[in-house]
């Protein structure tokens, strides 16, 4: 790591630079937003590394590895200019760095970019990314990286040929780039990493010409991901399976009472137990230092704690009750105001109130990290989304500079959003602190992962629309719950979060208005798989199937008539469902079918769900998923993203919710948090199509459209309207 | 207290007290890290682990109550010689984020070592108890009818 952080801080390589032993190739790339009146300088900004040497070639992924395959994805975009096996490239994930900076997160695409309103939001959103934020989220990471990655390896294989023929005495035609070497028309073959000191001489060309996708030999092909075989064997190292010489084991326990303080605590019990070295005061809650993970969390039950007072109302019920008070202050944000919808008009009013519950993250990785404190520095090894963040709160809470922070990101057993908060490498900065000189591993309980979560916001989304004749006179859309913003950033701001997914979907509406409204709560809000989406697409296409209904019209074609006006490719992933699922808008006695569709992080999403009716339990049988990747770089890949996301969607609609007492989180573990298991996943069947010039997010789009469209599917079923979730609250499922 | 364990074909003596669930003795005692910390209460079958052969979850399993010799995935196989279940479970690429991988790899071990061509319930009703917050359970289930193949057709 050593030989990266010394050119990479606060570098840009436009170009290629000489490093011991080998050569380093970067690519910059501006690409500027939609114009208009003080559209942001920088738009999206990322400058990859391609390092050849005597190891070979190692592509440095600024991008963190939690599950959605992107290490393996953006080394494919390299190795296929270089003309190189995927298999031969190593990975790694490079060091917090500026360079590696992406502004451009909630920068909105496709569809969403024309939208009127965009631009300003951009405006809002992009003060606190010019900080400096390297994210991992927001299905960014291949929209990203899909062309100075590609230039990057079209760069190196150029030079790489340039080398190859100098040394070879024959000219630049006489030499090709092949499986790993440069070779000349009469078989002689140098492999790249014999020409690396040769490269670094050579001025890289500023435009290299990029292979045409016609000629893809890995890209747009299933590949088996490079972490694999680590995977399946047990040897792949997540944060919690750093092991350090004379490392020491430790839990914490932070106000149960979230942001609540600790008022006092007696350690002495726990103190004498077997194995425990130290019991740490950190002021809002402590922990135990022992030989052994287990040790420390039963010394940690052995502590008698008086926790403060929460911040916000103790119990669910008081904490919805603030969140409908939002409705009574002015919007946080309008994302839609067009037309007029205060005008009086014919046809029938059709109202209605949706509400989603709190819900945490749940990673099977607990959260964890490892730190060592030698009083002049600190080394870190946390599994994270944000390291940029990560690395200057953990120099501030210990008393450093950031550039005595050296921070290691492994990979994620799961993020999800929840490894873009960094309190868990932060509380083990500070506790590292109270050993110097010896390397302690924090790991949280399950029990207090999930009561110490950054939570989907609990929300809820007054709807209302006019029906004239069957056509949508007139749509107004509010919704209130906490700023996952201003949670996050602890600064008021216009936050798109409340209304993306219901502000922002391509249907042909002429007089409609959806508004945001910051419910005052401060329960910890963080980014959930999909963020605001989340929500907001339950309640807006919940209520188009509403108005479907009400129009008696079929929801398939009800939804075509809107959205084939305004976006063509939205309207062909509905087509392509409906078709895939044989949708007749008619299912037999004891079976049920719904249709959802989100347009989220530039790539539209088009899902119909089965329901059966097994002795008056409800079967999840089918999901078809019909979405438009843009480019479509790994299908294996794309497949595992999207029906892994609709899991995580629907797993959130039949069981998700986290409610307070006493100002506490009452679940705690998964015997009260339940997920999905294997015995009551559907069947997928799964379609990709490629519409654009380049990829849309792929991690995070199969989870909105789930839950609106296993509801529409259980009114379909039961007759009875879904405004609630999560469902099993309110029906049976087969376990 | 010293106790001797046998841990894939390895003889170890640690020195703990005897409540200390064999999760953690693997893991920060043996550094044997294959195996997962998920849940503590046996509510995700991250910690699976073989005790003679059949399935448990290693949480649960104290120092004391070990009785057998105990194969954990690091005793599977290595990434340079998988065994024919590691192999499966790469050519369907299963793993997204991996961390309940180690865990559904030794679920599905034992159950093909006690029903070898099961049938997709008997998957399901083995696999109930191993949870996977990725969803890759379609994935999973025709990884193991793929071993069962394979290790029927290798005899």
């Amino acid at each position: 790591m050593g030989r990266l952080r010394t050119f990479t801080r606060r570098t840009f390589i436009v170009g290629s630079v000489a490093v011991a032993g080998g050569v380093a190739f970067g690519a910059y790339q501006v690409l500027r937003p939609a114009k208009g009146p003080g559209a942001p300088e920088d738009g999206l900004r990322l400058n990859p590394w391609v390092l050849i040497d005597a190891r070979g070639v190692t592509v440095i992924v600024p991008r963190a590895e939690m599950g959605q395959g992107v290490q393996t994805t953006l080394a494919a975009l390299v190795a296929e200019e270089m003309e190189m096996p995927l298999g031969d490239i190593r990975v790694e994930h490079g060091p917090p760095a500026e360079v590696y900076a992406n502004m451009s997160l909630l920068i909105p695409r496709d569809y969403d970019a024309k939208r009127p309103g965009a631009v300003m939001e951009t405006l809002y959103q992009a003060m606190p990314k010019v900080l400096g934020l390297q994210i991992t989220g927001g299905s960014f990471s291949a929209f990203d990286a899909y062309e100075p990655m590609r230039k990057a390896g079209a760069a190196a294989r150029e030079v790489l040929r340039e080398a190859g023929a100098a040394r070879l005495g024959v000219g630049l035609d006489q030499v090709r780039a092949e499986a790993g070497a440069i070779v000349a028309t009469d078989g002689s073959r140098i492999p790249y990493a014999d020409l690396a000191e040769d490269a670094a001489k050579i001025e890289p060309p500023k435009s290299p010409r990029l292979k045409d996708p016609a000629d893809w030999s890995i890209l747009g092909k299933s590949q088996i991901r490079l972490d694999q075989p680590a995977k399946a064997t047990g040897t792949a190292t997540f944060a919690i399976d750093v092991r350090r010489p004379d490392m020491r084991f430790a839990t914490v326990r932070m106000s149960p009472r979230l942001g609540g303080g600790m008022v006092s605590f007696d350690a002495s019990v726990a103190e004498t137990m077997p194995g425990v070295e130290k019991v740490v005061d950190l002021g809002d809650g402590f922990a135990v230092v022992a030989t052994n993970t287990w040790l420390a969390m039963q010394a940690a039950e052995a502590v008698t704690v008086e926790w403060g007072a929460a911040p916000y109302p103790a119990e669910t019920d008081a904490i919805f009750a603030r969140i409908e008070d939002a409705f009574a202050d002015k919007p946080n944000i309008t994302a839609r105001d067009e037309g007029d919808v205060e005008a009086d008009g014919s046809g029938d009013l059709v109202e209605a109130e949706y509400r989603v519950p709190y819900l945490a993250h749940a990673t099977m990785e607990p959260m964890n990290s490892t730190a060592l404190f030698t009083g002049d520095g600190l080394e870190l090894w946390s599994g994270n989304q944000a390291p940029i963040m990560l690395q200057k709160a953990a120099a501030e809470a210990v008393g450093l500079d950031q550039d005595a922070v050296t921070l290691h990101t492994t990979i994620m057993g799961g993020g999800f959003g929840r490894r873009a908060s960094i309190d868990f490498g932060v509380i083990a900065a500070r506790v590292a602190q109270a050993m110097p000189g010896t390397p302690v591993q924090v790991t949280w309980s399950r029990e207090e992962d999930m009561r110490h979560d950054h939570y989907r916001p609990g929300a809820i989304a007054r709807m209302a629309a006019r029906l004239d004749g069957g056509k949508v006179a007139m749509l107004t859309g509010d919704v209130a719950c906490g700023s996952v913003m201003g949670s996050q950033m602890s600064i008021p701001m216009a936050d798109r979060t409340i209304v993306e997914g219901i502000g922002d979907q391509p249907y042909r509406i002429e007089n409609r208005r959806i508004r945001g409204y910051a419910a005052d709560v401060a329960v910890p809000l963080g980014y959930w798989r999909s963020v605001g989406n989340s929500q907001n697409a339950f309640f807006h296409e919940s209520f188009i199937d509403e108005m479907a209904h009400a129009a008696g019209a079929d929801p398939v074609e009800f939804r075509l008539g809107l959205i084939r006006p305004e976006h063509a490719r939205s309207a062909a992933v509905v087509e392509k469902v409906a078709e895939m699922a044989g949708w007749t808008g008619k299912t037999p006695e004891g079976v049920g079918r719904g249709v959802a569709f989100t347009h989220s992080f530039g790539t539209p999403v088009a899902e119909v769900i089965e329901v059966v009716d097994e002795d008056g339990s409800i079967r999840i049988a089918k999901v078809w998923i019909a979405a438009d990747m843009g480019v479509i770089l790994d299908p294996g890949n794309c497949e595992a993203q999207l029906t892994g996301g609709c899991v995580f969607g629907l797993t959130a609609a039949v069981h998700g919710k986290i409610t307070f007492a006493d100002g506490m989180v009452n679940e705690g573990n998964f015997t009260d948090y339940e997920l999905l298991r294997m015995s009551n996943v559907p069947e997928f069947e799964v379609a990709l199509m490629a519409n654009a010039d380049r990829p849309g997010g792929v991690g995070e789009v199969g989870t909105p459209p789930a839950a609106p469209a296993l509801a529409n599917a259980i009114f379909d079923l039961t007759g009875e309207r879904v405004r609630q979730l999560p469902l099993i609250d309110r029906f049976d499922f087969v376990g | 207290m010293a106790y001797t364990l046998e841990i894939n074909g390895q003889s170890h003596e640690v020195d703990l007290p005897g409540e200390v669930p064999l999760l953690w003795v693997l893991r920060d005692t043996l550094g044997m890290t294959g195996t997962k910390f998920g849940c503590g209460v046996a509510a995700c079958g991250a910690c699976t682990v073989h005790i003679d052969g059949v399935a448990v979850q290693s949480c649960q399993t104290t120092l004391e109550t070990v009785d057998g010799p105990v194969t954990t995935i690091e005793g599977l196989g290595t990434p340079g010689a998988m065994s024919a279940i590691q192999r499966a479970w790469v050519e369907h690429d299963v793993a997204q984020c991996g961390y309940c991988q180690s865990g559904q790899i030794m679920q599905a071990a034992a159950l093909l070592a006690e029903t070898p061509d099961p049938t997709d319930d008997e998957i399901d009703a083995a696999m109930w108890g191993n949870l996977c917050r990725c969803g890759t359970y379609p994935r999973i289930r025709a990884a193991i009818h793929t071993a069962a193949k394979t290790i029927q057709a290798e005899g």
